[in-house]
């Protein structure tokens, strides 16, 4: 017998719901509206100037990291800004992609048959996850700035680096004219590793034969841009730091603070990661372990073919929200003096323009819009490795 | 019958004029018991709680000022630790009734804050300290050097303009509180570190080896340093300026914490004035008239402040240099209390 389908047309209970999420929307609306006029009006009577005019004014005030071309007397707030938003950017998606790795290895780790290795893992999360991330910032930051020496006696590295307590100089790669070659080259062999290897997986489905990708890979995306390079006429130079009267010039500095942030963060985070990633793994069922293990996999292919896959459907919820976390914490700069958005907008900027409400406000909007975009990256993906027939 | 009706409203002018001036802000002040003063919380000499936790300063010998001026008690005030990042919303806002955190009196804050200065109680300017082994004697010589700042001050700004106009570059490291930009400085983090000249004296103590760091002489931007109320209550902003104006008055005129019940039976009409005896100018700020007596009693006069707290008689040295008065080549001038 099949079911009735639902009538085209709304009931009178459905208007009604309708009616009422209108009225819901319509008095939000209103009274969102009624705040915003409100603060207007009370900012106007006590003089405080308002409306986002200072965008356009000199910003005055230098940044000790700017991954765009930034300069104190001819830069803009609003460049400012960019500057703020890219570094936060930069450490976010570094500490995404480390803290995923560390925390996989970590959960994994803990569900060792290995009772050292279990344990350790164990130490390490609760140690870790107990601790305020603030003080961790600041323990990282102390020990990396105590440990590393003066400038005057900079441990040399190879390949002309140099570090010391204000960072590690490494030689600047400056690129000449046939790089785009290379690059074409790189992006061909990319793509042709990633049809490579649609191909085998078809073609493994139909014969069953293994796919072997990882040798072809190597050859196209590595072999066949550095032949590239070669033939251009090695279009790529280094200028090397040197040693100046109180500096090292020249090459690309990587801040303490920035390496003191993403070590904390990276830690922090994997701590969480490693028990979200426990978790994935203990909820797939205990026959599958041991289905694979009937077929004679290995525990490195159980978890590399059956565990982990299975797993990721449980993962991907709670590790968004970690994610999410670590983009919020990073916000932390402004403790050790590294210039993400916060630190460079509502430090810096606010505090010269002294224009709190629209500042943090739009520092809150960037902030929603960062996590609204990670989350719903994370989504898609999760509904990607969902299980089809849950 | 219209000339008529104009005399009696200017005679009501008159009465109503001479009567005590009303000031929301003093009457919030008085009912509520005590005066809340915006402090800066370690900046020594001008702003911090002593080992004991007494508030101790310049800025703080301010606020009691004014406390002993309403109340005659200078013991009660309530200090408020306030950074350069909320500093200004904390007045704008009324948590604090005036801001006494060695704040420079510039043209963007006086216009578009929604907030007034009363008057310059210390004329600074910007310096910097480095590291005695750089070997460094002037400041012309940091070209490339790293300098550790304070975020959202003058000084940021200062500092690039000075690197800029000399076609020197720049290496910063911006904090958001002094004392991890000093803690930075002093670990060999940055080559400098640039704040207000009285700052520099006063940080420098707190080093891990104060003689290993030197003060250049450069001074590189002025830093009028003055307290502020919000704008809108025109009686209140008088109240605190008068009460700087009267320690200055006070020091011109010889009148000090010792000498100032003596005083009151002096014949001289400036200091008659000043402490009340004749005319009634606390009235129109909406005081007692003895007002000034009371600042003198409880904090002495400019001059005994500024040695007490930043000078001769306290670790920070500071020479009155451009805070002497305007009589000995300074730029302290009493306006007339008349």
């Amino acid at each position: 017998m099949l079911e009735v389908t639902q009538p085209a047309r709304l009931g009178r209970r459905q208007w009604g719901s309708v009616a009422l999420q209108a009225t819901l929307v319509a008095v939000v609306g209103a009274f969102a509206y009624g705040a915003f006029v409100n603060a207007a009006a009370n900012l106007a009577k006590a003089n405080i100037a308002s409306g986002f005019r200072f965008w356009n004014n000199t910003a005055g005030f230098d940044i000790s990291q700017t991954l765009i071309s930034y300069s104190p007397s001819t830069s803009t707030f609003g460049q400012a800004f960019w500057v703020g938003l890219l570094n936060t950017l930069l450490v976010a998606s570094l500490g995404i992609a480390l803290a995923t790795a560390l925390g996989f290895t970590i959960g994994i780790a803990r569900l060792s048959r290995n009772w050292l290795v279990a344990r350790l893992a164990g130490g390490y999360v609760e140690l870790i996850r107990n601790i305020p991330l603030l003080l961790q910032i600041l323990f990282w930051y102390n020990a990396v700035l105590k440990a590393l020496p003066d400038l005057r006696s900079s441990i040399p590295l190879p390949w002309g680096t140099f570090l010391n307590n204000r960072g590690l100089f490494l030689p600047r790669p400056q690129i000449g004219g046939g790089f785009g070659y290379v690059f074409a080259a790189f992006m061909i062999g990319a793509i042709a590793t990633v049809a490579l290897r649609t191909w085998t997986r078809r073609r493994q489905d139909s014969t069953g034969a293994p796919p072997h990708v990882l040798p072809h890979a190597l050859v196209l995306v590595v072999a066949l841009p550095l032949l590239v390079f070669f033939l251009a006429g090695s279009p790529l130079k280094f200028s090397f730091p040197e040693m100046g009267r109180f500096n090292i010039l020249g090459g690309v500095e990587i801040l303490p603070e920035f390496a003191a942030l993403l070590l904390a963060l990276t830690i922090y985070t994997a701590a969480f990661i490693a028990e979200v990633v426990r978790a994935g793994v203990l909820a797939v069922p205990h026959g599958q372990t041991e289905a694979a293990q009937a077929l004679g996999l290995r525990s490195g292919g159980i978890l590399r073919l059956v565990v982990i896959p299975q797993a990721m459907r449980v993962i991907v919820p709670p590790l968004t929200s970690q994610y999410l976390n670590l983009i919020k914490n990073s916000s932390l700069a402004v403790a050790i003096g590294y210039p993400d958005l916060v630190q460079v907008f509502a430090g810096s900027v606010l505090n010269i323009t002294g224009q709190a409400v629209e500042v943090i406000a739009v520092t809150m909007a960037v902030y929603l819009c960062i996590s609204l975009v990670t989350s719903l990256l994370m989504n898609l993906y999760g509904r990607s490795v969902g299980i089809v027939e849950r | 019958m219209k000339r008529f009706a104009t005399a009696i409203g200017i005679a009501a002018l008159v009465v109503l004029g001479a009567q005590a001036a009303f000031s929301q802000t003093l009457k919030t002040v008085q009912d509520r018991g005590e005066l809340v003063c915006g402090a800066n919380g370690s900046l020594a000499g001008f702003g911090m709680p002593d080992p004991n936790g007494n508030w101790v300063g310049f800025d703080v010998d301010f606020c009691r000022a004014i406390a002993a001026a309403i109340f005659n008690d200078p013991t009660k005030v309530k200090f408020v630790p306030l950074t350069p990042g909320n500093r200004f919303t904390a007045l704008q806002s009324g948590e604090i009734d005036v801001l006494a955190r060695n704040t420079t009196w510039t043209m963007s804050r006086d216009t578009t804050l929604g907030i007034d200065f009363a008057a310059v109680t210390y004329y600074d300017g910007q310096g910097f300290m480095v590291h005695k082994s750089l070997k460094v004697n002037s400041a012309l010589e940091l070209n490339d050097a790293s300098v550790c700042v304070q975020q959202g001050t003058t000084t940021e700004l200062n500092l690039a303009d000075y690197f800029r106009s000399n076609n020197m570059s720049l290496k910063t490291v911006t904090f958001a509180t002094a004392d991890e930009a000093v803690k930075a400085y002093d670990s060999g983090r940055c080559d400098s570190y640039t704040t207000d000249s009285s700052g520099l004296y006063g940080e420098r103590l707190r080093l891990s080896d104060p003689d290993a760091n030197i003060v250049l002489p450069e001074i590189i931007s002025k830093e009028p340093l003055s307290p502020a109320v919000r704008q809108g209550d025109d009686t209140w902003e008088d109240l605190v300026r008068w009460t700087h104006e009267a320690t200055v008055d006070a020091e011109e005129l010889g009148v000090n914490q010792r000498n100032v019940d003596d005083m009151l039976k002096s014949s001289a009409p400036d200091i008659r004035r000043l402490l009340g005896v004749e005319e009634q100018f606390g009235q129109s700020i909406g005081l007692t008239n003895d007002w000034a007596y009371r600042i003198i009693k409880a904090v002495g006069n400019y001059g005994e402040s500024f040695e007490r707290n930043v000078g001769q008689g306290s670790p920070l040295k500071i020479a009155r240099g451009l805070n002497a008065l305007w009589t000995k080549g300074g730029l302290q001038f009493g306006l007339p209390i008349r």
